[in-house]
């Protein structure tokens, strides 16, 4: 059986990332937007558990650096997801709608 | 994973886009454990799946948004948007196949008992840690974040 090395991970990752940026740059709705932004973290999350165990081979079990960084980026997606929603709920009470491209207010 | 991720972006109603979401995570939360993170397969199930997606859901159904289903669901510069994502794709493709021989296939031996031990002692430990000043302004972010959040969705200010 084929072994999973750190390049296959980092393919996962890097795929995943694709289909977030598709999502960000492609839809109308800015909740799906949002989610795609969350695709998108967790393609980073996993490229660095990836380089995690991969350091780990090298510098012993307790080389445990890419996870405690995965940590932190859960963290913060938590708080930017939470603004983000806030952002959304006061533009949906301002303008009734959720697409993004009626978002033109300081269009020239 | 991938299948859930086409789902996120492709479907029209934007509950079944959070649940296929919700199923990516965990979809996620399995490769950790593959990789030998219990740790962050925890937090990543409990925080994300758990707290982040429950946040979203909330949100959905704030929002009035059967009316937004049945209006047109893609952007009007989606060519150009699966274009730039093509180039991207392109460069990750020329990365990974140039560097192809960077990552030695070796297989590791040990296991995952001693994980949380050691991710706390890279927070904590006092002569091994080196993340307690990145673990005290993440707590201020997310004090931050929290204020903002409140401001940005109150009523009157």
């Amino acid at each position: 059986m084929l072994h999973i090395s750190t390049l296959h991970y980092l393919v996962l990752g890097a795929a995943l990332f694709l289909l977030g940026v598709i999502g960000v740059l492609t839809r109308r709705n800015v909740v799906i937007v949002l989610m795609s932004i969350e695709l998108i973290l967790n393609a980073v999350n996993l490229n660095l558990v990836a380089f995690s165990r991969y350091w780990q081979g090298i510098h012993g079990p307790t080389a445990l650096h890419g996870q405690v960084f995965a940590i932190f980026v859960i963290t913060d997606a938590a708080a930017e997801a939470a603004v983000g929603l806030g952002i959304l709920i006061a533009f949906f009470r301002n303008k009734e709608t959720v697409n993004i491209d009626e978002v033109n207010l300081l269009k020239w | 994973m991938i299948i859930g991720g086409i789902l996120v972006i492709t479907r029209k109603n934007a509950v079944h886009s959070a649940m296929a979401l919700i199923t990516t995570l965990l979809a996620q939360a399995g490769i950790y454990l593959m990789l030998y993170a219990p740790f962050v397969a925890g937090v990543q199930i409990i925080l994300y799946a758990g707290g982040i997606m429950v946040l979203f859901l909330f949100v959905i159904m704030l929002i009035s948004i059967e009316r937004n289903m049945k209006e047109r669901q893609f952007n009007k510069q989606w060519l150009v948007g699966i274009a730039a994502a093509a180039a991207l794709g392109g460069l990750f493709i020329a990365v990974y196949t140039k560097g192809k021989s960077l990552f030695p296939e070796g297989r590791l031996n040990f296991g995952e008992a001693q994980n949380t031990q050691g991710v706390a002692a890279l927070l904590y430990d006092q002569h091994q840690g080196m993340y307690m000043f990145s673990f005290e302004i993440a707590s201020l972010l997310l004090l931050v974040a929290i204020i903002g959040a409140v401001v940005m969705a109150k009523k009157r200010i």
